[in-house]
C-alpha cells in the first residue's frame, strides 16, 4: 500500500500537476518523478546540505521535506538559477572563474544557498559566507575557492545592479 | 534512505489536529521536519500516520504581549531569528538561535518542533529553561498551560499526554539594560552542542546582582537550572573570581554520557560554559 495525493507545484517557473506517494521526499519527487536530477541527494538526512531548494524564496533541504509539503508553494532548483539556456548566472560564472567546485556534487547546494544569502545580504564579508555554508559540506576545494567564488559573485551583483543591463532583471 | 509508508493528514485547525491525534494509533506530528523527517528516512520512527501541523496557520505567529514574548508552536526558527523585538527584548534568544543548525534548517525548523523533540543540546530546549518560559498545550478536554521547569519529565520526553499538541510559548521578559551570555561548545558551527550554558542577569545602581538565571544545556538529560548558584550569585557584584568559584558547582550535575564525550567531560565543560556565559553576560554590563 503506498497513499497518493494529487499536488501542484511551480518548479523554475513551471507548474506541475502530479500524483505523488505521500511518504515521497521532496527531494526524490524532483529527481525522479520530474526528472530534476540537478538536486543532488548526498546523507539523506540533513546534514549535507547538497539538495538544497530555495521553497517560496528560502533555502530548505528538500530531503527533509515531504513533496506533498510542497503543494502550492513554489520551488527554485539549481537548474532555474541561469538565466537562459546559453547564458550562466554570475554566481556559477563566479564558481567556474574561482575553482569554487572541483567534482560538483555540493555544487548545487552551494548556489542554491548562497543565491538567498547573497539576496538577503549583497555585501558580506568572508566570515559571513563560511557561516552561509556552513550546513554545506564540500570533499574537494577546502571552501576557499567557494568563499572567494562567492565574495566575487556579490561584487559581480553588485555592478550588475549598479549599471543594470537587458538581463538584469532575471537575476 | 526513504521514509516508510504511512497514512498522511494535513488539518487546517488545532482542533481537528487534536481530533485526529486521538482518534489515531501510531501517529506522529510533523512540525518543521528537521528531526523526524531524518528519523523517517532511516526509519528510527515508523509511524502509521503522520499528521502535518504545517497547513495550521493559527500556529504561526510572533508577538509581544504584555511584558512577554509569545510564539506559535509553528513560528520558524527563522522568523524569530530575524525579529526585531526578539533582538531588542529578549536577545539572548537572538543569540542563542544563531546556533540552531544552519540557515536552511532555520527557515524550516519551528520553536515548537524542538521543544517537542526534547534533545537536551538543543539551544531553544535551554532558552525555554532559562528565561522560565510556560508553554500552551491543546487535548481533548481543552487547552492547559505548563511551566517549562516542569515540561521535560525524562530523556527526550516531554510531559505531553499522547493526545496533546503544543500550541504555543510564552517567554517573560527581563527588564530592560539587563545582562545576557549564550555560549556553547560544538565540534564544528551548527553541530550539536556537547556543553552550552545561558546567563541572564539584573543588577541594581550599585551594580549587584538582584536577579540571576544560570542554565546548562547538553549535560544532563535535560535543561539544568543551576539554583544554587543563582541564589549565590545575589547581592554579589559581578567577578570572574566569584563565577569561576561559584560555578564549581556545577561539576556536581548528573551528566549524561555518549558517543561525544563521557559524562566527567560534559561536568567539566559545564562548569566552564556556565563561567563564560557569566563572564559573557558581565563583559556586556561593561560595554553598555
Amino acid at each position: 500500500m503506498s497513499e497518493t495525493r494529487k499536488i501542484t507545484v511551480t518548479v523554475n517557473g513551471k507548474t506541475y500537476s502530479e500524483e505523488v506517494q505521500v511518504r515521497y521526499t521532496l527531494a526524490d519527487f524532483l529527481r525522479q518523478q520530474l526528472g530534476l536530477t540537478g538536486t543532488h541527494l548526498g546523507c539523506e538526512h540533513g546534514v549535507c546540505g547538497a539538495c538544497t531548494i530555495l521553497l517560496d524564496g528560502r533555502s530548505a533541504r528538500s530531503c527533509l521535506m515531504l513533496a506533498v509539503q510542497a503543494d502550492g508553494h513554489e520551488i527554485l532548483t539549481v537548474e532555474g538559477i541561469a538565466p537562459s539556456e546559453d547564458k550562466m548566472h554570475p554566481l556559477q560564472e563566479a564558481f567556474r572563474d574561482n575553482h569554487g567546485l572541483q567534482c560538483g556534487f555540493c555544487t548545487p547546494g552551494m548556489l542554491t544557498t548562497l543565491i538567498e544569502f547573497l539576496r538577503d545580504n549583497p555585501d558580506p564579508t568572508e566570515w559571513e559566507v563560511r557561516v552561509a555554508i556552513s550546513g554545506n559540506l564540500c570533499r574537494c576545494t577546502g571552501y576557499q575557492g567557494i568563499v572567494a567564488a562567492a565574495l566575487d559573485a556579490a561584487q559581480r551583483l553588485k555592478a550588475i545592479k549598479e549599471a543594470p543591463r537587458d538581463d538584469a532583471a532575471s537575476l | 534512505m526513504k521514509p516508510p509508508p504511512f497514512s498522511y493528514h494535513d488539518p487546517r485547525s488545532v482542533d481537528e489536529a487534536v481530533g485526529l491525534l486521538d482518534a489515531l494509533d501510531n501517529a506522529k506530528l510533523l512540525a518543521g521536519g528537521q528531526s523526524l523527517m531524518p528519523m523517517l528516512n532511516f526509519r528510527y520512527v515508523l509511524p502509521d500516520h503522520v499528521i502535518d501541523l504545517n497547513r495550521i496557520e493559527s500556529l504561526s505567529y510572533l508577538r509581544e504581549t504584555n511584558g512577554a514574548l509569545e510564539l506559535g508552536a509553528m513560528t520558524r526558527q527563522r522568523d524569530i531569528e530575524f525579529s526585531p523585538v526578539v533582538k531588542q527584548h529578549f536577545p539572548i534568544l537572538h543569540e542563542a538561535i544563531l546556533n540552531v543548525g544552519h540557515r536552511q534548517t532555520r527557515n524550516r525548523g519551528t520553536i515548537g518542533g524542538s521543544l517537542c523533540h526534547l534533545d537536551p543540546s538543543a539551544e531553544l530546549v535551554t532558552m525555554a529553561a532559562a528565561c522560565d518560559a510556560v508553554v500552551s498545550v491543546a487535548g481533548p478536554k481543552g487547552t492547559r498551560e505548563i511551566a517549562f521547569a516542569d515540561f521535560p519529565v525524562a530523556f527526550m520526553t516531554s510531559a505531553l499526554e499522547p493526545n496533546e499538541i503544543l500550541t504555543g510559548i510564552k517567554f517573560p521578559r527581563w527588564r530592560a539594560g539587563h545582562l545576557y551570555g549564550f555560549v556553547e561548545f560544538a565540534r564544528r558551527h551548527g553541530d550539536f552542542a556537547i556543553a552550552s550554558a545561558a546567563a541572564l542577569l539584573e543588577l541594581d545602581a550599585k551594580g549587584r546582582i538582584e536577579r540571576a538565571s544560570l542554565t546548562l544545556g547538553g549535560v544532563a538529560v535535560a535543561p539544568v537550572r543551576m539554583r544554587e548558584v543563582e541564589k549565590k550569585l545575589l547581592g554579589e557584584t559581578p567577578s570572574e573570581e566569584l563565577f569561576r568559584a561559584l560555578c564549581e558547582e556545577c561539576r556536581k550535575v548528573e551528566a549524561i554520557a555518549d558517543v561525544h564525550a563521557p559524562a566527567s567531560y560534559r561536568q567539566h565543560l559545564g562548569a566552564v560554559m556556565a563561567r563564560r556565559a557569566l563572564v559573557a553576560a558581565m563583559n556586556r554590563g561593561i560595554s553598555a
